[in-house]
C-alpha cells in the first residue's frame, strides 16, 4: 500500500468517527425533547403502562387538560411571561443602542470613563445584588408588579457592548455629519437614520434578551406570589413542588412543551442568524 | 457651500454636539444606578446587620460588624462549614459539566473547521448542539425531573429490557444526582462553547495552516504546535466566562431536587443557600454576606475577563470583527 492510498484510507476512517460522534450528540440532545413530546401525546394511563417510543392520541386531550388546569394557569403565565419579555427585548435593544451611540458618535468628557466602567460591569451577576434589589422593591410595594422586571432591562452592559462592536464596523460618522447638515435633530437622526442601519444588531439582541426574560427564574420567584401575575418558569418550579405522584403524567408533560414551545418555534425558524449571533457579540455568558 | 467649509463647520460644531452624549447615556445610567448600584451598596450594608423575619416577627435591623460572616463561617453541630460544602458542590458540579463540554467542544470545533475532513450538514448540527442553551433551565430541569422519576419512562425502559429488575432511584444518591446535573449543564453549553471556539480558529491566519502542513507536520502536531496556542486566549476566556457561569448556578438544582439539594444537600448550590435564605426568612444580613462573598470571587474572575476584552479592543487586528466574519460559512 502506497504512502497516499494508506492516508485516503484513514482520512475516511476519521470521517466515519467524526460523523458517529455527531449522530451521537444530535441524539443526546434531542432525546429528551423527542420523549417529553411523545409522552406529551399519551394519556396518564398509558404512560403509567409503561415506556414507549412512539406517539399515541392524547395529544389534544392533554392540551385541553393543562390548558385548563385550575391551580396552574398555564395560558396566563405564557401571557405574563410574553408581555415581560416582549417589552423587555424592546427596552434593552433600544436604550442599549442608544447609549452605544451617545458613546460612538459623540466627545464629551468622561467618555472613556464611561466606556471603561460599563466593560467593568458587565461581568457582574445579577445574583449579588439581588437582596439589596429584593429589600427595596418590597419597601416600595412593588412587588407582584412587572416594574422591576422590565425596567432594568435599559441598562444591559452586554448590549451595549454588542452595538458598540456592531457601530464600529457599519456606522461612518459621515452618515451624521451630513444628516445635522440636512437639519436633523440628534434624536431624529438616531430614531430615523441610526435605528434602520442597527436592525440586524438589533434583531439579534432582541431575540437573545426576549429568550434570557422568557427563561428568567432567580428573581421573579423572589418577587411574584400573586397567582395572576407569576410567569412561565415559577409556575414549572410550582410543579415541581407540588406532589407530582398525584399528577397527570401526560398534562405535565404539556405543561413543560408549552413552557419552551415558543422559544423553540423562533429558533427553528431564525437559528441561522441566532447561531451567528453567538460569536459576534463574543461575551454571552 | 463648497465640501471643504461644510466638513470644517461639521468639526466646530461638534463641540457644542457633547451635551448630546450626555443626553444619551443618561437613562442607562440612572436605571443602572436605581437598580442595580444601590441594590449592590444596599447589599453590601446589610451583610453587617441582622435582619430578619422570625415568622411574622421582623428581628432587627441592628448593627452586628462582621458577625454574620463569622457565623457562616463557624463550624456546625457536625463540624461542617456550610458555605465552604457548598461551595465546594458548586464547583464540583460545575467541573463535571465544563470538562466534557470544553473537550468536546474543541474537538467539534476542529473537525468543523478542518478543510481535509470537509463535515457535511455543519449548519444542521450546530443549530442541533446549540438548541439547549435556549430552552428555560427550569423546564428541561423538570423534564430531566420526570424522565428520571422512580415511574419515568428511563426507569420504565431500563426495567421492560431486563437491564434492572427494580427502579434506580437517581435522586436518592449523590453520584447519580450530580451526574444529572452536570449532563445538563454540559448539554446546555457545549454547543455555545464550540460556535466561539469555531469562530476562534478560523480567525486564525489560515496561511500559518498551510505552511506548517508544508513543513510536515501531521494534524495532530498542527493542533498542538499551532491551533491550540493561537487559541488560548479565546479558550482562556471561554472558561473563565463559563465559570463566572458556574458560581451561578442555580435553576438547574433548584427544580431538579426541589430545592433541597438532594440527597443530604450534596447538590446545593451556593446562590441556592443565598436564595434559601432571602426566600424564607427574607434574612437580608446572612444573604447579603453570601452575596458579597460571590460578589468577591466573580469580581476577581470579571477581573480577568475584562482584561482580557480590554486587550481585544486596544487590539488593531480586532479580533471580534473577524470572529463575526468566521461565524457567517
Amino acid at each position: 500500500m502506497n504512502e497516499n492510498t494508506k492516508s485516503r484510507l484513514m482520512m475516511t476512517l476519521l470521517r466515519i468517527v467524526v460523523y458517529a460522534i455527531l449522530i451521537f450528540l444530535t441524539v443526546l440532545c434531542l432525546f429528551s425533547f423527542y420523549l417529553m413530546i411523545v409522552n406529551a401525546t399519551r394519556s396518564n394511563a398509558q404512560l403509567q403502562a409503561g415506556f414507549r417510543l412512539l406517539p399515541q392520541e392524547h395529544f389534544w386531550d392533554n392540551l385541553k387538560n393543562a390548558w385548563t388546569d385550575a391551580s396552574i394557569n398555564i395560558p396566563r403565565g405564557m401571557l405574563n411571561s410574553l408581555f415581560i419579555a416582549a417589552v423587555s427585548a424592546a427596552l434593552t435593544t433600544y436604550f442599549s443602542a442608544l447609549t452605544a451611540y451617545g458613546v460612538h458618535v459623540y466627545d464629551f468628557k468622561g467618555k472613556n470613563l464611561v466606556f471603561t466602567f460599563i466593560m467593568a460591569i458587565m461581568m457582574i451577576p445579577a445574583q449579588v445584588s439581588a437582596v439589596g434589589f429584593v429589600q427595596m422593591i418590597n419597601k416600595f410595594h412593588l412587588t407582584n408588579n412587572y416594574i422591576p422586571l422590565i425596567v432594568p432591562s435599559i441598562a444591559a452592559p452586554v448590549v451595549f457592548f454588542y452595538m458598540k462592536q456592531y457601530m464600529e464596523s457599519v456606522l461612518p460618522l459621515e452618515i451624521v455629519e451630513a444628516a445635522r447638515c440636512d437639519g436633523s435633530n440628534e434624536f431624529r437622526t438616531f430614531n430615523t437614520i441610526i435605528l434602520p442601519i442597527m436592525k440586524p444588531a438589533i434583531a439579534v439582541q432582541a431575540i437573545f434578551s426576549f429568550v434570557s426574560s422568557w427563561n428568567n427564574y432567580f428573581i421573579p420567584a423572589l418577587l411574584l406570589d400573586k397567582a395572576e401575575m407569576k410567569t412561565v418558569p415559577i409556575m414549572i418550579a410550582q410543579l415541581r413542588s407540588a406532589d407530582y405522584s398525584k399528577f397527570d403524567m401526560g398534562k405535565v408533560y404539556m405543561f413543560i412543551l408549552l413552557a419552551i414551545l415558543p422559544v423553540m418555534l423562533v429558533y427553528i425558524i431564525l437559528s441561522k442568524s441566532i447561531i451567528k449571533g453567538v460569536t459576534s457579540g463574543s461575551v454571552k455568558g | 457651500m463648497s465640501l471643504d467649509n461644510r466638513s470644517l463647520n461639521g468639526r466646530r460644531k461638534s463641540v457644542s454636539y457633547a451635551k448630546w452624549g450626555y443626553i444619551f447615556i443618561l437613562p442607562f445610567f440612572l436605571v443602572y444606578i436605581v437598580f442595580t448600584l444601590v441594590p449592590q451598596v444596599l447589599t453590601i450594608y446589610n451583610s453587617f446587620f441582622t435582619n430578619y423575619m422570625d415568622g411574622l416577627k421582623h428581628i432587627g435591623p441592628e448593627f452586628v460588624g462582621l458577625k454574620n460572616y463569622v457565623s457562616l463561617f463557624t463550624p456546625n453541630k457536625q463540624g461542617s462549614i456550610l458555605i465552604l460544602k457548598y461551595a465546594a458542590n458548586t464547583m464540583i458540579l460545575w467541573f463535571l459539566g465544563a470538562v466534557p463540554q470544553f473537550l468536546i467542544a474543541l474537538l467539534l470545533a476542529v473537525f468543523f473547521t478542518s478543510y481535509r475532513l470537509n463535515i457535511k450538514g455543519q449548519g444542521f448540527f450546530k443549530t442541533v448542539i446549540y438548541m439547549p442553551n435556549l430552552i428555560m433551565a427550569s423546564a428541561f430541569s423538570m423534564l430531566f425531573f420526570t424522565l428520571f422519576s422512580k415511574v419515568g419512562p428511563v426507569n420504565q425502559f431500563l426495567q421492560q429490557s431486563g437491564i434492572m429488575d427494580k427502579p434506580l432511584d437517581f435522586f436518592a444518591s449523590k453520584v447519580t444526582v450530580r451526574s444529572l446535573i452536570a449532563l445538563m449543564n454540559f448539554l446546555m453549553w457545549f454547543g455555545n462553547t464550540t460556535i466561539v471556539l469555531m469562530a476562534g480558529i478560523m480567525g486564525i491566519d489560515q496561511t500559518l495552516f498551510e505552511a506548517a502542513t508544508i513543513d510536515g507536520a501531521n494534524a495532530v502536531k498542527v493542533f498542538f504546535k499551532v491551533t491550540l496556542p493561537l487559541l488560548m486566549p479565546i479558550f482562556v476566556y471561554c472558561l473563565i466566562t463559563a465559570l463566572i457561569g458556574g458560581i451561578q448556578m442555580f435553576d438547574v438544582p433548584q427544580v431538579l431536587t426541589n430545592r433541597l439539594g438532594m440527597p443530604n444537600r450534596t447538590s446545593f448550590t451556593l446562590v441556592m443557600y443565598l436564595n434559601n435564605y432571602l426566600s424564607t426568612s427574607k434574612n437580608y444580613g446572612m444573604s447579603g454576606a453570601i452575596s458579597v462573598i460571590i460578589f468577591i470571587i466573580t469580581g476577581i474572575l470579571g477581573g480577568i475577563v475584562y482584561k482580557f476584552l480590554s486587550a481585544q479592543y486596544k487590539d488593531p487586528v480586532e479580533k471580534p470583527r473577524r470572529a463575526r466574519k468566521g461565524a457567517r460559512k
